[in-house]
């Protein structure tokens, strides 16, 4: 009998499917994958490990899988599909590709991904080799997710920051500089469901048991909600106005951190000014939060030293969310909270290596200043949205699939879809993108499972590599590592490999440079001095002291400009709270409150007849947005697609416990079995995205039940504003919800 | 041999279901058998809502036998995401307890 050997890796996508960054062991027996455990020794993780990664076993060998390359043979949507082999596959983009390029440009292809897993780097490695500046994360309404915050702290304050757990040094909490927030608001979140935005949600129990006290802003009890000094529970969208109303308090009460204003931020008397158009009174009425309350948590907040707020995507899903998140940003800025041990720190990728192109910064180091210059005269919505232009290199998504019906300025002809299921998950009006791929010549899906958009839509299959297959790299943020191919599965191949090859082909300059994905790792790595040989097998990296990628008070130490002075990399050196940037992207240049596309005030006729709130995406531990419903161990924990509602409206509405309920707008309805329970305002209903039934027929027209479950059917398109990021309105589309009717399916 | 038992902190189980999906990975049980399961006691209490949950190991539990047999914590305790259980002695568990308020002990068949 063979032993088991244990390969110490990384989780980052494919399996648990999450955002990543833990610890873990990987136990084989046989070449087969036979447990998974958390590392013990890794910082980030310390051995936990969440649901979605203890069934990795389940994933992996899932009957279901994807295992070889097939092309459609059938019509669309009738599921037949033929077994060819990868050459014959990759024969096929090449040739369809090339062929759109010679007739229509490079432009015509859209490299559309999903949420921030290990695809961004891969993806926007084909899209710049084949050519294409249409990189864009299709389906994502008015791209709110987690760009708009950043976008809103780059032209702040030049850089990212996070709530500081210790995550940036090798001790973690126990390192002598460190120390726990004295106050953490949980902004929008609820961080025990997941590990979102690369942090490890259960670092903020840490932190309580190490003493910090809560603030909750959320719409919906959560776990932490309960445990807070403070939970305010909002009026969805509302974000912005109790910002502002926060910042008035601190300013108007001299709260704030007057030594740090002084000397390192800009604007201080026009974000006053802006702050007092936002008087408790009127901040109250917007947001449904007793006025008292909003000054109690602002107080909370700005007496408490160290103070650090974690925060969610439902910030960049507000209307306008880049200004709800410059807001936010302030809050740490003018309490001076910003990269001090346990409040605010920035964060950068360690060693400043690039997996995920991040930033404009990044992106102009690996593919140089020039180029990126050139993708942006055809990257959707460079034109129309300045700030979209100045920052990173994401196409416009609701512009994108405007354009794949429209074929204006320019025809749109093939979409490669790598690791998004965005019928099943994402795309918001449901039947728009659904109608867009239609539209096109040639759609190529790469993925791990059988869901709805491979069905709907695919022409041509590539089977993905799970975390467990795969030799990759992360620098989100700290430390650095990478992840070994553990085991093979039929033929899957990861995204890196699948993309070097292609982009090979597309240009074959890179031959010259990078024979194998490992080369190219090897390549990415070299700021950190490290080889991918050095880094596996659980030796993960830390950057040294006193260096640009490592807290604290880099401001102080001139670590974070490039000119090597103190202060911070904006234009101005200092934190922008009156942003010069927004004023040359015509935005505005200090925060602001506008309401929700649909709202009781802005839209009341509407709000009469569709009265509930929907708030969509709240996170289930047990799945990652569209994935894991076929994995058994997972399913039974969270069986059914819910409707959260409260039992007052629910009593209004004749509705009980376990029912199956309709919701429904003037863009439709969908149909959901009803969670009385209250956890949720009684005006709001909270619908979990991302349903689709993997044990209904798949073939058309059911496509495993997507247009009777799934809630984006009921949500428009964005973008909300002028800046292109931001405002894609999951969170604040009205419904209204009714008894399911005698024979009504 | 003193006798073993599992205490739960539950104010800080956040009902994440970790525990569940490992002891399921560590006894091979398929979807349907339940070593530990995680009851969600969430109330409308005082005028608040209190988001609580409480873990409940089954008759199959069995303290992880086979792990704790080579020295392992057991497979829930180890990977519990909230860090809210630990196993060991049953005096010594009721001694951490006194620290831990919103805690049960939990002893097997
Ligand atoms: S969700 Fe968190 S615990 Fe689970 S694998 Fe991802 S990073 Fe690790
Ligand atoms: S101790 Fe072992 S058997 Fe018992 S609940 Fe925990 S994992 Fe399951
Ligand atoms: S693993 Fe821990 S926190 Fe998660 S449900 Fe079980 S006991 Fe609760």
């Amino acid at each position: 009998m063979n032993e088991v050997t244990i390969f110490r890796t990384t989780a980052w996508s494919p399996g648990p499917g999450c955002h990543g960054g833990c610890g873990l062991e990987l136990y084989v027996k046989d070449g087969r994958l036979v447990k998974v455990e958390g590392d013990d020794e890794h910082p980030y993780n310390r051995g936990r490990l969440c649901p979605r990664a203890l069934a990795l076993t389940q994933y992996v060998y899932h009957p279901d899988r994807f295992l070889y390359p097939m092309k459609r043979v059938g019509e669309r949507g009738e599921g037949k599909f033929e077994r060819i082999s990868w050459d014959q596959a990759l024969d096929m983009v090449e040739e369809r590709f090339s062929k759109i390029k010679d007739t229509y440009g490079a432009e015509a292809v859209i490299f559309a991904q999903g949420t921030g897993r290990d695809i961004g780097g891969p993806i926007s490695f084909l899209c710049y080799s084949f050519g294409s500046p249409n990189w864009v994360q299709l389906g994502l309404a008015g791209h709110s997710c987690y760009t708009p915050r950043l976008a809103a702290m780059m032209f702040t304050h030049g850089d990212y920051a996070v709530l500081d757990a210790g995550q940036f040094v090798p001790e973690g909490m126990d390192d002598p500089e460190y120390e726990p927030p004295e106050v953490i608001v949980v902004w929008a979140q609820n961080p025990a469901a997941g590990c979102q935005d690369g942090f490890y949600g259960h670092w903020v129990s840490d932190c309580m048991k190490k003493g910090s006290k809560l603030v909750v802003i959320d719409p919906r009890w959560t776990w932490f909600s309960s445990r807070a000094e403070k939970f305010l529970q909002l009026r969805p969208g509302t974000d912005a106005a109790l910002a502002l109303g926060m910042l008035n308090v601190i300013i108007s009460e001299g709260l704030y951190d007057k030594d740090f204003v002084d000397t390192w931020c800009l604007g201080f008397e026009e974000l006053a000014a802006r702050a007092a158009e936002y008087p408790l009174e009127r901040v109250s009425q917007i947001t449904w939060v007793p006025a008292e309350d909003i000054a109690e948590a602002a107080r909370l907040y700005a007496k408490a030293k160290p103070a650090a707020i974690q925060w969610g995507v439902p910030i960049d899903m507000g209307p306008s969310g880049t200004t709800i998140a410059q807001a936010i940003a302030h809050l740490w800025s003018i309490t001076g909270n910003l990269d001090v041990p346990g409040g605010q720190v920035i964060a950068r990728a360690a060693f400043d290596v690039t997996t995920y192109p991040f930033s404009t910064q990044e992106l102009h180091s690996l593919y140089g200043e020039e180029f990126v210059k050139r993708m942006n005269e055809k990257r959707i919505g460079a034109a129309e949205f300045k700030l979209l232009k100045n920052f990173r290199g994401w196409g416009q998504p609701d512009r994108a699939v405007e354009q794949m019906l429209s074929g204006d300025p320019y025809p749109i002809k093939a979409c490669w879809i790598q690791t998004t299921n965005m019928l099943g998950g994402q795309a918001a009006d449901t039947k728009m993108h659904y109608q867009a791929l239609l539209n096109m010549d040639f759609n190529v899906v790469v993925d791990c499972f059988p869901n709805p958009t491979t069905m709907a839509v695919a022409d041509l299959i590539l089977p993905a590599a799970s975390i467990a297959e795969k030799e990759s790299l992360r620098s989100w943020w700290s430390p650095l590592q990478v992840m070994m191919s553990a085991v093979t599965v039929g033929e899957c191949r990861s995204d890196w490999e699948i993309n070097l090859e292609l982009a090979k082909r597309f240009n074959p300059e890179l031959r010259k440079r990078f024979d194998t994905v490992k080369d190219l790792i090897d390549d990415r790595l070299k700021p950190s001095g490290y080889t991918f040989d050095e880094l596996k097998d659980g030796h993960w990296k830390f950057p040294e002291k006193d260096t640009p990628t490592r807290p604290y008070r880099r401001y102080e130490k001139g670590l974070l400009r490039p000119d090597k002075k103190p202060g911070f990399r904006t234009p101005s050196g200092k934190i922008e709270l009156y942003s010069t940037s927004f004023e040359e992207f015509d935005m505005d240049p200090l925060p602001f409150f506008t309401e929700p596309p649909e709202s009781e005030v802005r839209t009341p006729q509407l709000a009469e007849k569709y009265p509930l709130v929907m708030v969509t995406g709240r996170r289930s531990p047990v799945y990652f947005h569209s994935e894991h419903r076929q994995i058994p161990w997972l399913r039974e924990c969270d069986p059914d697609p819910t409707v959260e509602i409260h039992p007052q409206t629910a009593q209004e509405l004749g509705i009980s416990e376990g029912e199956w309920v309709v919701i429904h707008n003037e863009r439709g309805r969908i149909k959901r079995k009803a969670r009385v329970t209250p956890i949720v305002h009684p005006r709001v209903v909270s619908v979990p995205h991302g349903w689709w039934l993997p044990e209904t027929q798949g073939t058309e027209p059911n496509l495993y039940g997507i247009w009777d479950i799934n809630c984006n059917i009921l949500v428009n398109i964005g973008p909300g504003d002028d800046s292109g990021y931001g405002g894609g309105p999951y969170k604040t589309a009205l419904v209204a919800v009714k008894k399911l009717s005698q024979g009504e399916e | 041999m003193a006798k073993k038992g599992l205490l739960i902190h539950y104010e800080y189980c956040t009902g994440c279901m970790a525990c569940v999906v490992a002891c399921k990975q560590e006894h091979d049980y398929p979807a349907g058998r339940w070593g530990i399961m995680v009851n969600d006691c969430t109330r409308e209490t005082e005028g608040r809502v209190q988001v609580d949950f409480l873990p409940f190991p089954t008759d199959l539990c069995d303290l992880c036998a086979r792990r704790t047999h080579q020295g392992k914590r057991p497979a829930c305790v180890k990977h519990c995401m909230a860090e809210c259980m630990f196993y060991g002695e049953l005096h010594d568990l009721a001694k951490k307890m006194e620290t831990m308020p919103r805690s049960v002990l939990f002893v097997p068949k």
